[in-house]
């Protein structure tokens, strides 16, 4: 046994004393391509800048502007109920998907694959296809996708669990079928109905899927830009008390349009993005913390 | 021995590295050896600097790049010419502008952009260039006087006639003299179009591929008629809309008098407009000069329209004195020179304009993409349009200048303009036009704000 450890650490030894130089490129990747992109964003918030090397000192000022915007908060009650929405919808679903296809059927890993092919596809590029889909056939009935925003929010919703479902699906055969063989014997020994099984045996060890799969549809649903800006641009657009409100728009969408306003929001839309990080970082960590006490030990 | 397998695998890794980097010195190396090669070439004017031409038209892309190759082979000085996708020219300038390899000559086409980029244009007076053009008119000059943009193409928008198709329904150009004559005979050739196998107008589409042509220039008619009647020269903080209804008019013509039903217009296409005046099944099609080569020569498209058949006619909207009107003409078509280049690099950029607007290569490539340059030496164009537009200047129609260039945050004003408008199409009633006339006044005002800070 000893001898067997010492075996061990000969061949760890030179690869931890080497560790460093392995990190090092991936590191210094991170470095370049994340950390400090992320810093000088911050700082960027406080600026007003047109390209990064011209930027000026504001202090808070672009933060005051950001929540006096109407068209953020519209974005933000948008963003906040379509994740509402996407993550209910998504999640049942999928998990409704996961478990008849863990049953002993024909066919199910043909399904599978099936139900997992729209994640392969880009966003922009189901954006676009489904707009031509949704207008297509709204078009039977005289109208059109970007007619008024109840068509553009759940035109999003039904092309994001689309595409997200078979993804999730995935995540929860995984899941399932690591459920012990022999708790759903005991289980079904000790008389529980279907019904029971499900909710007292299989959800509570599949948590940690739970616990992942809703992670990734709120990350999601908060950074959803590409599906948003090319399905519906954030139109309809309209006037109201005084301001404008782009009525489909979701937060990440009007932080790129804020940007591209003029140089003088570029600042405000680095600040907008500062604000997007620390809700979704917030609301990601409030949500793994939540889920993570309901998981049972195996 | 395990110890020795990990130190040749850090070695391998270490030497993958430098391998990389010798990978990227290579060109680098070739490049240095073929400059002598070069240089030696350039009698001519042989500037040290490089130019890097950010362009913004991706279809005259393949024209500025054999352009570039030719000026390179004339003179050795390196000239790169990057296009940025259809729609995405700001951001590109953007990104490009803030790298330490940034364009030294872009495009800055408006008052907008000069206030945004102000600090990256060279001042133009006393170029070489500047004394080769013809007219200031497309020029922009910033508040101190000094010429930061200069316009070195003009384009100009009306509706284009199927001149053959009018015809065939038994009418003829020189009926149309106002927006009543052009109602006339639109709503005659609407009423028979079963009969004659065309309608009227294209579609007015407002997908975003052809919504421009309506948020952009046909709403240029009632801001220019406006601006004309206030003395309106700088963008101004607020507009009235004193002309909307004639705006109301033109817009209610097409889309009553086009086949397209008012509710698929939304997601009705530029090209499907486009189309269908090319395919000959609507004889009007408001569009601009720059469509000749789409409809005449480009085999893509392969309409391949008699160009004799075609002509422009300007957009008619019932203001009093409308027949004295001209063609629609102005430019968002201006190069400035990014002054925090170095200076090697701005002379050379400086040389290799005025050689594009002197030289035979260049201003031929410039009639064949551009039209008429305003600059001496510039070529005939063979574009009918272009003919109509100097044909109108000549006798003595005033020119419709374009007023939307003073348009506040120009997408953002547009997209409320364009779902106002769909929301008319689909339901026109004094109520929903009152969204219109919302989205384009209250609109200014707001974007004006916006763009204020």
């Amino acid at each position: 046994m000893a001898k067997m450890k010492k075996e061990v650490n000969l061949v760890q030894r030179p690869i931890r004393k080497f560790a460093p130089v392995f990190i090092l490129p991936t590191f210094l990747a991170f470095i370049i391509g994340f950390v400090w992109p992320f810093i000088q964003g911050i700082y960027l918030s406080f600026c007003n800048f047109n390209t990064p090397q011209d930027a000026q000192w504001v202090g808070l000022a672009n933060y005051a502007k950001v929540f006096a915007d109407p068209g953020f908060l519209n974005a933000f009650k948008n963003t906040a109920a379509f994740a509402i929405v996407s993550i209910i919808l998504i999640n049942v679903l999928a998990f409704t998907i996961a478990y008849a296809l863990t049953q002993k059927m024909r066919g199910s890993n043909l399904f599978r694959t099936v139900f997992f092919m729209p994640n392969l596809i880009g966003g922009v590029v189901l954006g676009y296809i489904w707009s031509m889909i949704f207008d297509g056939i709204l078009s039977k009935y005289g109208t059109y996708l970007t007619a008024n925003g109840t068509y553009g929010f759940w035109g999003l919703v039904i092309l994001v669990a689309w595409q997200q479902i078979g993804y999730m699906m995935i995540i929860y055969i995984a899941g399932l079928q690591a459920v012990p063989e022999d708790m759903l014997e005991a289980a079904k020994i000790d008389g529980a109905t279907g019904c029971q099984t499900l909710f007292k045996v299989i959800i509570p060890n599949v948590m940690p899927s739970i616990t992942t799969c809703t992670f990734l549809t709120l990350t999601n649903s908060f950074k959803m830009f590409d599906q948003n800006m090319a399905l519906t641009g954030g139109l309809p657009s309209i006037m109201s008390n005084g301001g404008k409100i782009n009525v489909t728009e979701l937060l990440a969408l009007n932080i790129y349009s804020t940007y591209n306003i003029n140089k003088k929001w570029h600042g405000v839309a680095q600040a907008k993005a500062v604000v997007f990080f620390i809700l979704v970082a917030v609301l990601a960590i409030a949500q793994q913390a939540a889920t993570r006490s309901k998981e049972v030990q195996q | 021995m395990k110890k020795l397998i990990a130190m040749l695998l850090a070695l391998v890794m270490v030497l993958g590295l430098a391998a990389c980097g010798g990978k990227t010195e290579a060109p680098a190396e070739t490049k240095a050896a073929a400059a002598p090669a070069e240089t030696q070439a350039a009698d001519a004017p042989a500037a040290a600097g490089r130019v890097y031409y950010l362009n913004f038209k991706p279809e005259a892309d393949a024209a500025w790049q054999e352009l570039a190759a030719i000026y390179t082979a004339q003179t050795g000085v390196e000239v790169k010419v990057v296009t940025a996708a259809g729609g995405n020219y700001s951001d590109t300038l953007n990104a490009e502008m803030a790298k330490s390899d940034a364009p030294t000559l872009f495009q800055c086409g408006n008052a907008q952009g000069l206030a945004d980029w102000n600090d990256y244009c060279l001042d133009f007076t006393g170029t070489k260039v500047l004394d080769e053009m013809t007219t200031s008119d497309f020029n922009l000059v910033d508040d101190t006087g000094a010429v930061k943009c200069i316009g070195y193409c003009y384009e100009a928008f009306g509706i284009i006639v199927n001149k053959a198709l009018l015809e065939k329904a038994g009418h003829s150009l020189d009926e149309i003299k106002d927006f009543a004559s052009l109602k006339a005979v639109a709503d005659d050739i609407h009423a028979r179009a079963a009969e004659l196998g065309f309608d009227a107008f294209s579609a007015a589409g407002l997908d975003g591929s052809s919504s421009w042509r309506f948020s952009g220039h046909l709403a240029n008619m009632p801001l220019y008629y406006e601006f004309r009647d206030d003395g309106v020269t700088k963008q101004p903080a607020t507009i009235t809309g004193a002309y909307l209804d004639n705006f109301r008019n033109i817009w209610d013509l097409y889309i009553t008098d086009s086949a397209t039903p008012a509710a698929s217009l939304a997601t009705s296409t530029g090209d499907m407009s486009e189309a269908e005046f090319g395919e000959g099944k609507a004889v009007f099609y408001q569009n601009g000069t720059w469509e000749f080569a789409n409809l005449v020569t480009d085999d893509t498209k392969n309409f391949h329209m008699n160009p004799d058949d075609l002509a422009m006619i300007p957009i008619y909207c019932g203001v009093d004195g409308e027949e004295k009107a001209g063609l629609a003409c102005g430019t968002e078509n201006c190069w400035a020179v990014n002054a925090k280049a170095s200076q090697e690099d701005i002379d050379a950029t400086l040389d290799f304009i005025y050689w594009v607007v002197t030289s035979d290569e260049g201003t031929k490539m410039m009639a064949e993409q551009f039209g008429p340059i305003p600059f001496k030496n510039a070529k005939e164009s063979e574009n009918v349009f272009f003919n109509d537009a100097n044909a109108y200047m000549a006798n003595g129609n005033y020119t419709v200048t374009w007023a939307f260039n003073h348009t506040p945050n120009v997408d953002s004003w547009r997209a409320t303009v364009v779902t106002a408008l769909n929301d008319y199409s689909v339901a026109p009633s004094d109520a929903t036009w009152a969204k219109v006339v919302e989205a384009f006044v209250d609109g200014w005002a707001y974007e004006y704000n916006m763009a204020q800070g």
